[in-house]
């Protein structure tokens, strides 16, 4: 991975009252909206093992990106990191 | 990769050096996306081993090679024929079988221990925050104020930045974060990260995807009035 600097524009406290630190979230809150880097057996399709997680964690939203050969999935939202990871 | 007949090493490595740069591949027959041939970069081809005709190659490729293809066609070239024998991904943008890779049965037993027993040390280790999935996306960090808008979809004007990394172009993708580190949104980049920095107005990103729900910050921006 390219190393980036940072360049400054203004500087701002974010306001402790809204919102959340990644790390502070609850467990439902990352099985809400977390990933997994999953380790995909050979055999099932990356569909079939998406819908077992699904089943697994109970979520209403889940989807996977990686090739049709092996994937990285997640949850609920990671559908919309699927152009990053084709 | 599985040879269908015998081929030197020397002459091996010689046409996997030839399939490094752009190809044309032209996707299979069931495939995913459009069937016209399409250049896709291969930028490295490490011969591992081999033992006979089943080599072992790593490969660092552009997003949408076709692997099964690429075997296929060093196949035609070598003249034996080839095929994919087994297929490993090690790292597809920022994850990596190098950390927090989980097994499906570190799914279930680290479910269960949270579900049923509290802990959630286990868990925490195989479900990441999304912030994960974009670790090699270059950043966009913005105000409380201009959160809210860009969770509705609003594109991400340049008072509301705060900081930028460096080295964005024009239609990169960004990742859009709030000062606490949260992912708010992807975008594509409407300026270069100088401009950014140094423009008064003007249309930064244009939002793509909203990942953070709206209402998480209080809405700042001025309603129509009616």
């Amino acid at each position: 991975m390219r190393k980036r600097e940072i360049l400054v524009r203004d500087e701002e406290e974010s306001d402790p009252r809204y919102g959340k630190i990644p790390t502070e979230r609850s467990v439902e809150e990352l099985i809400e909206t977390g990933v997994i880097n999953l380790d995909k057996p050979v055999g099932p399709s990356s569909h079939e093992v998406t819908a077992w997680i699904k089943k697994i964690l109970q979520v209403r939203k889940i989807a996977h990106a990686g090739t049709l050969e092996s994937p990285n999935m997640g949850d609920g939202e990671i559908l919309k990191f699927q152009e990053f990871y084709q | 990769m599985k040879l269908h007949g015998n081929v030197g090493d020397k002459r091996l490595r010689k046409i996997l050096e030839e399939f490094t740069g752009p190809i044309y591949q032209r996707p299979p027959l069931r495939s995913a996306v459009k069937r016209v041939t399409r250049i896709r970069r291969v930028y490295k081809i490490d011969f591992l081993e081999r033992e006979g005709r089943y080599v072992l190659i790593k490969i660092w490729c552009e997003a949408g090679t076709y692997i099964r293809k690429l075997c296929h066609d060093i196949g035609e070239v070598l003249g034996v024929g080839a095929h994919m024998f087994e297929l490993r991904r090690i790292r597809a943008g920022s994850f990596s079988e190098k950390a927090n890779l989980s097994t499906l049965q570190d799914v279930i037993d680290s479910y269960i221990l949270w579900k049923e027993h509290g802990i959630e040390e286990y868990i925490r280790r195989v479900i990441l925050p999304m912030e994960n999935a974009v670790l090699h996306v270059p950043k966009v960090i913005i105000r409380d104020s201009a959160i809210d808008a860009i969770c509705h979809g609003a594109p991400l004007a340049v008072p509301g930045i705060l900081q930028v990394e460096t080295g964005i172009k024009v239609n990169d993708i960004v990742a859009i974060f709030s000062k606490k580190g949260e992912l708010v949104a992807i975008g594509k980049a409407l300026m270069r990260s100088e401009e950014m920095v140094s423009s008064k107005k003007g249309i930064a990103v244009k939002t793509t995807q909203v990942l953070m729900s709206p209402g998480t910050y209080p809405s700042m921006w001025k309603k129509a009035v009616r």
